[in-house]
């Protein structure tokens, strides 16, 4: 990483922990900004948040490998979670998730070369009467089938020549 | 999508934060006994009687009480909270409201979980909505010294996160490793203080008990089940969705109900409920019955038993915190001897071993995750032995 | 009178609360009766305060409840589960290390339920075990084992592990890390957070890929460790272990060219008597003496020799300190000066307060100390060629081997210290030497520096450095007796268990100076009247609360002098020592070391007859002096807390 960018995310997590408090309970909300922000929580971004929280880095590690939505490694711009619990099994996740890995190229846990997509398997995503059901961030996709694969990631892939990528991103 | 099925309840026409006022105008011993007299029960699961906890928080020492509302619903097949949170956060928000009133809390954090993070924006957006309307904030209604507010905190995609004191243990900041009990929560929960955590159908249901009273309340349901459940209902059936019935209600009720009467088995109570054979469905849903949080998962005629049998062990697998050793290891034993069972290389003894490792897990593990997560798996082995000991082997297997 | 304000270790508990003890609040009876219940245990009816956990109750009734995941000198974690019992009325059982009894209970601790439990859990375990105990350095002394043996575990039920899952990490001069052979108890993540607050390991991941880790899974040598070996004492098998150097030291010995020395410290000589089945607290000092020998060890020297030149060296700094901060008010003379004979704790300083470094004595350890002096004084008086010299260690320590290894030590112009062993390597050498170490003859250590005074014995417990340079302090400062201050010269106020302790000594009078100090001040009496303070702090965790009330400017910023030891209890407690350890395992061993003082003719640093000697023939400028600067002093790294 280059020092500009150490410094700018050190201040970023300054300003987080001002916001959420500099106790170990800020902790889920600062590293849930982070990975929003950066699709990853680095090394770096961890030493730096248990220094505020006057905590060891391990610990954070320790929570970070913990929850299935934060990760040290970093994820694609999009990263879909399809459910594989199941009422979504039962209604066809598994030719949902064969189509995904066509479409992408990648299998599940990995990310496209180009960092635009990860796929990733989720549990249940609390939408088991329209399974399939998938998440693509934030956002909620059900009965996905084929015809509803491809928009979606036609519509991932819409937004990407809207909103450009910052250069220079890895 | 929302409620498919109203009932006495949802369809009662209660007015909104009805219960709330009507809250105000008791002392906290009387809101406590009007729920303690409904006879309601927790609705996240395991059914602990509301009233007994809130009394249990409202008596415990401790300079700051907290409310927590559960919504980390991640139980496989639940999705009664979401539409709860969609359509009805008023009531959530109303029902945390009065339960702070009720336990002398000032703070209440509701914990959403983080595959719901698209619910974020419209909830805070009905909070700043109810600050607006004195409904949360500086003396409520009027009401000179009620002090309450609501933070919404995220999960992240971990299950065993519901489980209460995994719950606190991650708004702490931890991992979301259960804790040891005694103390309970009621005593030493959020930051060692006295915490209620109650699942967000239980807060909306102790807004009708407030509105329309106990006796009213208790007149639906049965007598030891009061009142009403909303049911996740998916699987191989017509018309899967979330209804509310009055408990007691008997499976095969219910499944004529959402159009699953072929059913050769019902999944109650998610993955770590129990599954019920067809033989079995005139039991009843309710506490005294086959108790559920809520989910039925309708498994048709051509199901196979041992794919669902491993489902939920891979499931479990992923979600235990691997804390203890009969959950991290024991889930990971079970799933390996159905992987045997799959190419036929499980002997009757191996099997009988497994079961017994059930009851071990069930018996020994530090929480509920690890104490439920065989039952699926004994009770698949149990009631669909045949199915399960004298199927054909793949056809690549050697 | 030691200050009793400071808590021990309980206090400073950060683990999550899932790995922490419970208080229950007290039953809310006016009258009191709710102070005591009454179990029900096995059909006997036991009486215990309130809020005992069950295996309390069990102790004290004589029933054994197995356990793993309990350490007494840890907060109550309740994972590993093998010490579940039955209570009446429940539905599920319950772990007996964590459940208080807070209403009169009936249990059972080997029901059917009980029974079966506990062998799935080690069936669990085990299937999850890569290893055999014949190949591994727990045999006969692993928990895991025990356990299986007590359980008739005769046959792997869910299967045992065909292949390694983790690549051992050996990266670390002093801890070795094999996950292969974790249970996951967490004993060493509560140890390394709250005893040792350096936070080093953790849990990572979750489910069945659940392993202790380190930040970013790094290997040991590049995460902030200080080497205490803590983990590996408390530690129930041999996934943690210490780098191992005994095949060198073999080979060194069996090498005809080389002189091997060996320098013996006195917590080992404590507690070496453990790894041959008696109980703690036995010292068998000289007993080692011809073991070490027999071994084939050219000469065998008591560490004390250079614990007493430590005291000398060490007393002189501070001195030469306080004369500079108070007489001179010299801005840069840091008071209070720190100790700095224990490395865990020395790195752990110069991670996490680098800052502090300066406080610092300069003065090397006693072990660095002896090394650097074989290998110039000892070489030359001997006419050896100090390359042919291999220098080792007996040591309690774990960090002795990193601090071995630290490129500054070389002031000989070789490897002052070449290997650090642990007590329990070297009882392993002593048993494939086949010797029985108890029944060994008596022998004394060998001259030129023959057996030193009881001050260099004490400095293996908390408070015995201080002790150690008090009794010299009181006696060339003040010019007299210390017994005429302190019965037998037992110093009590730095004696003892606290975490952290504070005494103040008022000086009366002061001289006649003693020669060998002569030189240092024209005048002395900037001394009289002067009250000494001084602290004692063991465990880092209690160490990291004197440094943070020191910048805070609190009460022990006026201190003078302050003893830090990284291990709990001080050398006595090292990451070296045998398995297991506890409080009254501890006592015991603190006990043996105070009760070898009051054996020594000479109690005092300064009447070292050998350190006298030394200083006349060879360190011919005094303490503190050019060549002891040269030889016997040492600089440190400000090395800070991220990980690159
Ligand atoms: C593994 C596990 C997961 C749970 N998940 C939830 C959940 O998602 N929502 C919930 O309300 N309760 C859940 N619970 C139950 C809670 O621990 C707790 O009993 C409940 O929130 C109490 O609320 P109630 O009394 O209103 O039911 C879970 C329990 C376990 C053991
Ligand atoms: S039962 Fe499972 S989820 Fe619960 S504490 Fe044990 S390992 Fe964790
Ligand atoms: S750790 Fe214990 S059980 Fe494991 S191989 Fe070593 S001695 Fe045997
Ligand atoms: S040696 Fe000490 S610092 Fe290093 S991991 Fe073990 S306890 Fe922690
Ligand atoms: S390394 Fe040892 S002390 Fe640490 S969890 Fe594993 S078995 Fe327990
Ligand atoms: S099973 Fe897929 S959303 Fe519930
Ligand atoms: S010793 Fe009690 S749970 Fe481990």
């Amino acid at each position: 990483m280059l020092a500009t960018e150490q410094l700018r995310l050190s201040a970023e997590i300054v300003e987080l922990a001002d916001r959420y408090g500099r106790d170990r309970c800020a902790l889920m909300p600062i590293l849930q900004t982070v990975q929003d922000r950066y699709n990853h929580i680095s090394e770096f971004a961890m030493q730096e948040v248990a220094n505020l929280l006057q905590i060891h880095p391990v610990e954070v590690y320790s929570v970070v490998t913990f929850y299935a939505f934060l990760k040290a490694d970093t994820l694609g711009k999009f990263v879909i979670r399809l459910c594989r619990t199941i009422s979504c099994d039962m209604q066809d996740k598994d030719k949902v998730a064969r189509q995904l890995e066509n479409e992408l190229g990648i299998r599940f846990g990995e990310t496209t070369p180009d960092g635009k997509f990860t796929l990733e398997w989720a549990n249940c995503l609390g939408m088991c009467d329209q399974g399939p059901a998938l998440l693509v961030n934030d956002q909620v996709f059900t009965q996905v089938d084929f015809a509803k694969v491809h928009d979606i990631l036609e519509g991932c892939r819409r937004s990407f020549s809207v909103h450009p990528m910052p250069k220079g991103g890895h | 999508m929302s409620l498919l099925k109203k009932g006495p309840i949802f369809s009662s026409g209660i007015l909104p934060d009805e219960g709330l006022k009507r809250a105000l105008t008791l002392t906290r011993a009387e809101i406590i006994s009007e729920v303690r007299e409904s006879g309601l029960k927790g609705r996240g699961g395991a059914g602990f009687p509301t009233g007994v906890k809130w009394n249990l928080a409202a008596a415990a020492r401790g300079e700051h009480k907290f409310v927590v509302c559960n919504a980390d619903e991640g139980e496989p097949g639940t999705f009664k909270d979401r539409v709860l949170l969609t359509d009805y956060a008023n009531l959530v928000f109303e029902g945390m409201t009065i339960a702070g009133k009720a336990i002398g809390s000032h703070q209440g954090i509701l914990y959403l979980r983080g595959e719901y993070r698209y619910l974020l924006g419209q909830l805070e957006g009905v909070l700043d909505g109810r600050r607006k309307a004195g409904l949360l904030g500086q003396n409520i209604l009027g009401k000179e010294g009620f002090n309450f507010d609501i933070e919404i905190r995220m999960g992240s995609g971990a299950y065993v996160c519901g489980e209460e004191t995994a719950l606190i243990e991650s708004l702490e900041g931890h991992r979301g490793e259960p804790r040891n009990r005694p103390p309970f929560p009621v005593d030493t929960g959020y930051l060692g203080n006295p915490t209620t955590v109650n699942n967000v159908e239980t807060l909306v249901l102790a807004t009708a008990v407030l509105a329309r009273g106990a006796q009213w309340f208790k007149a639906i349901g049965t007598d030891k089940s009061t009142g009403s459940k909303l049911f996740s209902v998916s699987g191989d059936c017509e018309r899967p969705g979330v209804y509310e019935f009055p408990m007691g209600i008997t499976i095969a009720q219910l499944l004529r109900e959402v159009g699953g009467e072929s059913a050769k088995a019902v999944q109650v109570g998610g993955a770590s409920g129990t599954c019920v054979p067809a033989s079995l469905f005139a039991q009843t849903l309710a506490f005294e019955g086959v108790p559920t949080g809520g989910s039925i998962i309708v498994f048709g005629p051509g199901r196979d038993m041992l794919k669902v049998a491993r489902n939920f062990m891979e499931f479990f697998v992923e979600e235990s915190c691997g804390q203890c050793t009969p959950c991290r290891y024991g889930n990971v034993a079970l799933l390996q001897g159905i992987e045997k069972l799959e190419k036929g290389r499980c002997s009757m003894a191996h099997l009988n071993e497994l079961l017994a490792l059930g009851e071990s897990m069930q018996l020994a593990s530090k929480c509920g995750l690890g104490q439920t997560s065989p039952n699926a798996f004994i009770a698949i082995v149990k009631h669909f032995t045949d199915e399960i000991l004298g199927r054909a082997l793949p056809a690549q297997q050697a | 009178m030691p200050d009793r304000t400071h808590d021990s270790h309980q206090d400073s508990s950060r683990a999550p609360v899932s790995q922490r003890s419970h208080t229950v609040q007290a039953a809310h009876t006016e009258t009191g009766i709710g102070a005591h219940v009454t179990v029900r245990l096995d059909g006997r009816d036991i009486k215990v305060p309130f809020g005992t956990t069950i295996l309390d109750v069990a102790r004290k009734a004589g029933v054994r409840i197995p356990t793993l995941c309990q350490h007494d000198d840890l907060c109550i974690a309740g994972v590993c589960r093998i010490c579940v019992v039955e209570i009446e009325g429940m539905r599920t059982l319950q772990a007996s290390c964590a459940y208080p009894v807070t209403q009169p209970i009936t249990v059972n601790t080997h029901t059917r339920k009980v029974r079966q439990a506990r062998r799935h859990i080690l069936d669990l375990m085990l299937a999850n075990h890569y290893g055999e105990c014949y190949s591994c350095w727990r045999n006969q002394n692993c928990e895991l084992q025990s356990l299986a043996d007590e359980y008739g575990v005769d046959s792997f039920r869910f299967g045992h592990p065909e292949k390694p899952r983790y690549e051992k990490d050996t990266s670390s001069y002093a801890v070795i890390r094999d996950m292969n052979k974790c249970i996951l108890c967490r004993r060493c993540v509560r140890t390394c957070i709250d005893l040792q607050e350096v936070g080093v390991l953790e849990a990572v991941d979750r489910g069945d890929k659940t392993s202790i880790s380190t930040f970013m899974d790094k290997p040991l040598s590049e995460v902030i460790c200080i080497n205490c070996g803590q983990c590996i004492n408390r530690c129930p098998t041999s996934a943690l272990a210490a780098n191992d150097p005994t095949d060198e030291v073999w080979e060194a010995i069996d090498d005809p060219k080389k002189h091997v020395v060996i320098q013996t410290a006195p917590s080992p000589r404590a507690a070496i008597a453990e790894c041959f089945g008696m109980p703690a607290g036995t010292a068998l000092t000289f007993e080692l003496n011809t073991a070490l020998k027999q071994c084939g060890f050219d000469r065998v020297f008591d560490t004390n020799f250079t614990a007493d030149l430590t005291i000398l060296e060490e007393g002189t700094e501070l001195l030469k300190r306080l004369h500079a901060a108070l007489v001179q008010k010299d801005p840069s003379a840091t008071v209070p000066q720190f100790t700095s004979c224990s490395p865990g704790w020395v790195k752990y300083l110069e991670h996490f307060y680098p800052e502090m470094i300066p406080n610092l004595s300069s003065a090397k350890s006693p072990q660095q100390m002896f090394g650097a002096v074989i290998k110039t004084y000892y070489a030359k008086l001997h006419g050896i060629d100090p390359k042919d010299i291999v220098t080792v260690a007996l040591m309690p320590c774990s960090a002795k081997k990193f601090e071995c290894n630290r490129p500054e030590m070389c002031d000989s112009g070789f490897k002052d210290v070449d290997y650090g062993l642990t007590t329990r390597e070297m009882a392993a050498m002593i048993k494939e030497a086949g010797i029985d170490l108890p029944r060994m003859p008596k022998t004394d250590f060998d001259s030129p520096f023959g057996s030193a005074t009881g001050s260099g014995v004490i400095f293996g417990a908390t408070g015995g450095v201080m002790e150690a340079a008090l009794r010299t302090v009181i006696e060339l400062v003040c010019g007299i007796k210390v017994e005429n201050l302190f019965d037998h010269a037992r110093v009590l106020p730095v004696r003892g268990f606290e975490g952290i302790k504070y005494a103040e000594l008022p000086i009366g009078a002061v001289g006649p100076v003693p020669d060998i100090l002569k030189g240092l001040f024209k005048d002395w009496e900037w001394l009289k009247r002067a009250t000494l303070k001084v602290a004692v702090a063991h465990g880092t965790a209690n160490a990291k609360k004197v440094l943070d009330d020191i910048k805070a400017g609190g009460k022990f910023a006026q201190c003078h002098f302050i003893e830090f030891m990284a291990c709990p209890g001080g050398c006595i407690g090292g990451g070296g020592q045998p398995i297991p350890t506890s409080p009254e395992i501890r006592a015991a061993r603190a006990r043996a070391i105070y009760s070898e003082d009051e054996a020594y003719p000479v109690r005092k640093s300064h009447e070292n007859p050998a350190v006298l000697q030394l200083y006349s023939d060879f360190l011919t400028d005094g303490p503190c002096g050019h060549l002891s600067h040269e030889l016997l002093h040492t600089g440190y790294t400000a090395r800070g807390k991220y990980i690159y």
